[in-house]
């Protein structure tokens, strides 16, 4: 019978949560790393064996752990994130210039080919690469010495590469996304890119329709569908069907479309997940009800979730790489909140039950489906 | 032989239980501990001190015996009774944080 893998990062360690296919028992491992920042657990496509952990700590750092056996024994890989060249500047909060610091890595993308291979996207904003494993990085500075890079100020979390997003279909394509530059997209494995915001409209910005400065907080795309990306931007879910090209908004009749995470069901590429957030000065869900909205439409007609949720004083957020979906069918969907609560939903959302309820803040969800 | 004190967090990195003990060439100083300590377990590296730079994280501080090192320039000799292991070398995760 299948297997589920859900790997969650959270404030104070990583966990890793098991279940056979029914996904209604579960068996909890963790805390790795206790104390430990885990921004981000992912596994490789090619291994899914092998998963790569970032762990940060205010005081100690960035560490990479690395695991051969789907979690249970972990070794400290190569941590040393070193800019490429000349560093230069991107703008401060203040306006001012600011040399690039490297600070933690925020998303971690393993290769779909190549188990050694993974990205790392990083604060401040870059995107690095690992091609053993995760024992040395090379930063793919063709991003971060973009002519518009001079002038990309963080979010209010950081100025943090957060979405890396591997083209299934066209070899060497990348999508990114940084707060508060924006997506940007290269065709040539790194050595290039080039801004992918047109469509976008951010009020909070002197430009609203500029080409960068964005506050995008999450995209998504079916492996099946790549040209066709969703995204959750700091206000206002979007979608693109020209791989990045143009942007037209799909909030619809959502009851506020402030968010962070955005997912696509595993075998319904028309099929998407938000969880609307009241606003950007007010981190929780509207009214205390907690809802996952989904579209069965690609966006516009929105569907509250509610089964299993609840539906009153809940003032928990969902941070940006905290939901994933497994690839059983039905298909599975799982968020983690910031009350430390994971959600699991075993039939596409129409119900959902938490796995775990008391874990430290929850920063990331990753759902493996194993066989 | 070089005894050095590290806080919990980077003893459960590096796997060790208790202090570590180091074989320092020549006089000892922080940063010929630090060498020595990373070259002896190299998952530490850049949790102490930057990777490039070497310059001291800004959380974390060296004492020995009862004094604060930490503002000392990385090449000055340690206390003797740190150099014959009289006394351990401290690597301490600063109070902060609440």
């Amino acid at each position: 019978m299948s297997q589920v893998r859900v790997l969650v990062g959270t404030r104070k360690g990583a966990f890793v949560l098991t279940s056979d296919g029914r996904r209604d028992r579960w068996d909890v491992s963790g805390p790795h790393f206790g104390g430990w920042e885990i921004y981000h657990v992912k596994a490789s496509p090619a291994d899914p064996d092998r998963l790569y952990a970032s762990q940060s700590s205010g005081w100690f750092g960035q560490v990479i752990q690395r695991s051969s056996d789907g979690g249970k024994t972990w070794e400290a890989v190569g941590n040393k994130f070193v800019y490429d060249g000349v560093t230069g500047t991107h703008q401060w909060y203040d306006g001012t210039p600011h040399p690039w610091e490297f600070a933690r890595v925020w998303h971690l993308e393993p290769s779909p080919a190549d188990p050694d291979t993974v990205y790392a996207g990083v604060e401040d904003a870059a995107l690095f690469r690992s091609t053993d494993g995760g024992q040395t990085w090379q930063e793919l500075p063709g991003l971060r010495t973009h002519p518009s890079g001079s002038s990309w100020q963080p979010g209010a979390g950081g100025m943090c590469l957060h979405t890396i997003l591997l083209d299934p279909s066209h070899p060497g394509r990348i999508f990114i996304a940084i707060s508060a530059a924006g997506v940007f997209r290269t065709d040539d494995a790194g050595l290039t890119w080039r801004p992918a915001n047109r469509g976008l409209k951010s009020d909070g910005i002197p430009d609203p329709a500029a080409e960068v400065g964005h506050c995008v907080h999450r995209i998504a795309m079916h492996r099946s569908r790549p040209g066709v990306l969703f995204m959750q931007k700091h206000w206002d879910v979007m979608r693109s069907d020209d791989a990045g090209e143009s942007w037209r908004e799909v909030s619809g009749n959502l009851p506020t479309d402030f968010g962070f995470p955005i997912d696509v069901h595993a075998h319904e590429p028309e099929t998407i997940y938000v969880v609307p957030i009241k606003s950007d000065s007010e981190h929780y869900p509207p009214d205390g009800k907690l809802r996952v909205y989904r579209s069965r439409t690609g966006g516009n007609e929105w569907q509250a979730l509610t089964s299993g949720l609840p539906q009153r004083d809940c003032y928990v957020n969902v941070l940006r790489d905290a939901m994933a979906v497994d690839s059983l069918d039905p298909g599975g969907v799982y968020f983690g909140t910031t009350g430390g609560q994971v959600y699991a939903s075993a039939d596409g959302g129409d119900h959902w039950a938490p796995i775990v309820q008391h874990l430290p803040a929850v920063v990331s969800v990753e759902a493996q489906t194993l066989p | 032989m070089i005894r050095v004190v590290l806080p919990a967090h980077l003893r459960t990195l590096a796997r060790v239980d208790g202090e570590v003990k180091l074989h320092v060439e020549g006089l000892p100083t922080p940063r010929a501990v630090l060498d020595a300590l990373e070259a002896g377990y190299p998952m530490l590296r850049g949790t102490i001190r930057d990777q490039v730079s070497h310059q001291r994280r800004a959380f974390v501080r060296f004492f020995a015996c009862g004094q604060d090192l930490s503002h000392e320039p990385p090449d000055t000799p340690l206390p003797a009774a740190v150099a014959t292991g009289a006394e351990p070398f401290l690597v301490v995760g600063a109070m902060a944080g609440g």
